[in-house]
């Protein structure tokens, strides 16, 4: 209790956090064990593991950088492909399964991060909207990119087209990577609701130790007064590139994650374009920006509704928008705010506490 | 600054949210004429126990016919088998579910099924989601039988088949038709390069070609982006001097083509595939446009035989629309899984294992006369044998050529 108490502020609200995970990890894992849940949760494990993940990465952007990106899906895009051509490589290399995927999703995470950099570099010079602008065409120009690439391999080397598969050339014994729209198909499915939590914690440990140290304090500054900041002496590109690239790569592990879930992996707008983006962006600002447990408590519900909703058939995705207008407005509108500020729970224990001292 | 970066996020999201709404809406109200019947197809009890059909398809979203024909027309079998007594006395039961035509919805889909208590999968109805869900199926060995995914990857599993022609088989069968009744020499090639039942049907169209000895003098491409202005694709077929267009396309694609072929004074043929069945429901579009339109298709609504006849008659009573290719599939894929099932002597209270260990045998050795074709029967590697019908559209109506 003692300890509890001489922890600084910021130590309690990360624990409470890393303890939310491991419980929350605990007891979904006790029930899968007991076989006490339905198959559609099991099936819906891994793929929220990857939401929350790229909703936390993207709140590193948004939230504690303060830069609007757009283009989120475009870097889950890039750790996806990369780590699952990997993964094809070395299927017959490498048959330990859970060192192949380690090495997949390293890969997924240095290739995302790459293009993180790359993108950064020129944008995040400017002060502004550009990074919006740039990110948004990023994941747009990914995503038209794999759709157009063919890509093979045989014992000549690596053949690319862009017309067809035909136009290859590649020899009998090659192999066919990529096919254009069709994109991969036959990944090894190496993902599992442990990995997922055991990346979901990597990815809270990197998130939440950078926001609390100098580094991290470095960032917000910039976030908060970017003159103010550049006159005590802080290299604003440099800082915000680090925290960019740091979120692209942790999308590029998401991207991984997802990858190694299904055995077709194509750039839809659907799973990698702007609207996907969006989604993750909407579990941002749902979850609210820079609060990092929220991100994860908006990522897991708003993923979990639509799929809950099933039963109301053709009204469900309508249902959806309805229950993410209603947040928004019960979140930000100044009147609920104070509405709730009056009737909150700890107002209320406050309010017996102080009773009480009264009488 | 930051209650301005606030503001900003929260109007974008708000746009977002409701593009999200247009999105859901969009595809409810294509699909709500479709299903004035609740989607669980109403089975009363009896004392053969019910048999669980779940089904899976886009109702939502870009390609929301395909999804909400393939279910009106699996509703109107449904309730004809059970009318005619159910399959060996059990009553049918059929929960369709939307996949949004999205791989990873499609398996959210598939394991509500399962907890529902499918026992038989039919679906998915579009080749991406199929193609995720086929390994979960093969793991749980459910039996799968999808209406109208044609990519060769979706039943490369032991108990997975397909209703309709995969997409090599469409590409290869309209090569040789041309070549056989002499269509036409010089042929130039339309197609989405960013779709998979285009490229795909495309592919095997050029490689069909060089064995049957059909000239492309054109190939054009266009993507999912690019695909409201065709002028400079028409101008380069009719600079070519084709003499016949092949365009592996989905309609409403299709649509602007010929549009824009009359609009230039290009006067060749349209050859295309099962993706323009439905050309002639287009809301706006000018049907004399589509005149002397070919096109491979299992299913032509304008058949005499009884079969097709009364099919089309209960779909307009229900839907109020000529009955497309999906719908003919879907309604084909519930017949096939009853003479499937009457041929293992399959029971309303065997899991869904027990029963595909019982009807992948006999795949192989049942003939079904469906609407797709008169006698059609199975490879062990899942395709179907049956003869693909070829239809010009002639005084706005299919007709069949022979």
């Amino acid at each position: 209790m003692n300890m509890i108490k001489s922890m600084s502020k910021t130590t309690k609200n990360n624990a409470i956090t890393y303890a939310m995970v491991i419980i929350a990890f605990a007891v979904v894992q006790t029930m899968v064990m007991t076989g006490n849940i339905t198959s559609l949760m099991n099936g819906l494990l891994v793929p929220l593991c990857t939401y929350v993940i790229l909703a936390i990465s993207l709140n590193l952007t948004v939230g504690i950088l303060g830069e609007l990106s757009l283009g989120h899906a475009g870097f889950m895009c890039v750790g996806a492909f990369s780590s699952s051509i990997f993964s094809q490589l070395t299927v017959d290399v490498i048959t330990t399964g859970w060192m192949r995927f380690s090495l997949a999703i390293i890969l997924g995470a240095i290739m995302a991060g790459l293009f993180g950099f790359l993108v950064g570099i020129p944008v995040l010079r400017l002060k502004g909207d550009y990074l919006a602008i740039v990110t948004l065409a990023f994941g747009e120009i990914v995503k038209n990119v794999i759709n157009a690439i063919y890509v093979g391999i045989d014992e000549a080397g690596v053949h690319f087209s862009l017309q067809d598969v035909t136009s290859l050339g590649l020899s009998e014994t090659g192999l066919v990577l990529i096919k254009g729209p069709r994109g991969i198909t036959g990944t090894p499915k190496d993902s599992t609701f442990v990995i997922g939590v055991i990346l979901i914690i990597i990815t809270l440990i990197v998130i939440l130790n950078l926001m609390n140290s100098r580094t991290g304090r470095a960032i917000m500054s910039i976030r908060d007064n970017r003159i103010a900041a550049e006159s005590v002496g802080i290299n604003i590109t440099k800082y915000k590139l680090l925290a960019f690239a740091i979120s692209a790569a942790l999308a590029g592990v998401a991207g991984a994650l997802y990858a190694h879930n299904l055995s077709t992996l194509t750039a839809l707008p659907k799973n990698f374009g702007y609207n996907m983006s969006i989604m993750i962006l909407v579990f941002v600002v749902l979850g609210g920006i820079g609060n990092i447990r929220g991100s994860i408590i908006a990522a897991v519900v708003l993923t979990l509704i639509p799929e809950l909703l099933r039963s109301l058939n053709d009204y469900r995705m309508l249902m959806y928008a309805i229950v993410l207008i209603v947040t928004m407005i019960c979140t930000w509108s100044p009147k609920i705010k104070e509405l709730r500020e009056r009737y909150s729970l700890q107002n209320w224990i406050q309010k017996k506490k102080h009773a009480k001292e009264v009488v | 600054m930051k209650k301005n970066l606030l503001k900003r996020m929260m109007s974008l999201t708000m746009v977002a949210a409701m593009a999200l709404s247009m999105a859901g809406c969009g595809g409810s109200a294509a699909t709500e004429e479709a299903t004035t019947s609740d989607s669980t197809a109403s089975a009363e009890t009896s004392e053969g126990g019910t048999f669980k059909i779940g089904g899976i398809g886009p109702t939502t979203g870009a390609v929301a016919i395909a999804g909400a024909s393939v279910k009106a027309g699996a509703e109107i079998a449904v309730e004809e088998i059970n009318a005619a007594g159910g399959i060996n006395g059990m009553m049918v039961e059929m929960n369709y579910q939307d996949d949004e035509h999205d791989a990873e919805k499609a398996i959210n889909a598939y394991n509500t099924l399962k907890d529902w208590g499918m026992q038989v999968l039919m679906g998915t109805v579009t080749s991406n989601p199929c193609i995720g869900v086929a390994p979960e199926a093969e793991a749980d060995n459910m039996f799968l039988l999808t209406p109208c995914a044609s990519a060769v990857e979706c039943i490369v599993a032991d108990n997975a088949f397909r209703v309709c022609f995969s997409d090599p088989n469409q590409g290869a069968a309209s090569a040789q038709y041309i070549v056989d009744n002499g269509v036409a020499d010089k042929v130039a090639v339309i197609y989405d390069s960013s779709d998979v039942y285009s490229s795909g049907i495309y592919e095997s169209f050029a490689a069909g070609a060089a064995e049957y000895g059909v000239d492309i003098v054109e190939t054009q491409a266009f993507t999912s982006e690019s695909r409201t202005d065709f002028s400079v694709q028409i101008q380069k077929a009719k600079a070519s001097g084709a003499e016949l267009v092949y365009i592996p396309i989905y309609y409403s694609d299709a649509t602007l083509i010929l549009a824009e072929a009359v609009k230039q004074g290009y006067d060749a043929r349209f050859f295309g595939c099962d993706g323009l069945d439905g050309i002639l429901n287009v809301e706006g579009f000018d049907t004399s446009l589509a005149e002397g339109l070919m096109l491979l298709t299992p299913f032509a609504a304008d058949a005499t035989d009884d079969l097709t006849v009364s099919f089309v008659e209960k779909y307009m009573d229900k839907v109020g629309e000529v009955p497309n290719q999906y719908a003919a599939d879907g309604y084909d894929a519930i017949y096939i899984i009853k003479a499937a099932a009457e041929a293992a002597g399959v029971t309303a209270d065997m899991d869904y294992s027990t029963i595909c260990d019982l009807m992948v045998p006999v795949m192989t050795e049942i003939t079904v006369a469906g609407l797709t074709g008169p006698a059609m029967t199975w490879e062990a590697s899942g395709e179907p044998n049956k003869d693909p019908k070829v239809v010009e559209i002639v005084d706005g109506a299919y007709v069949l050529m022979q």
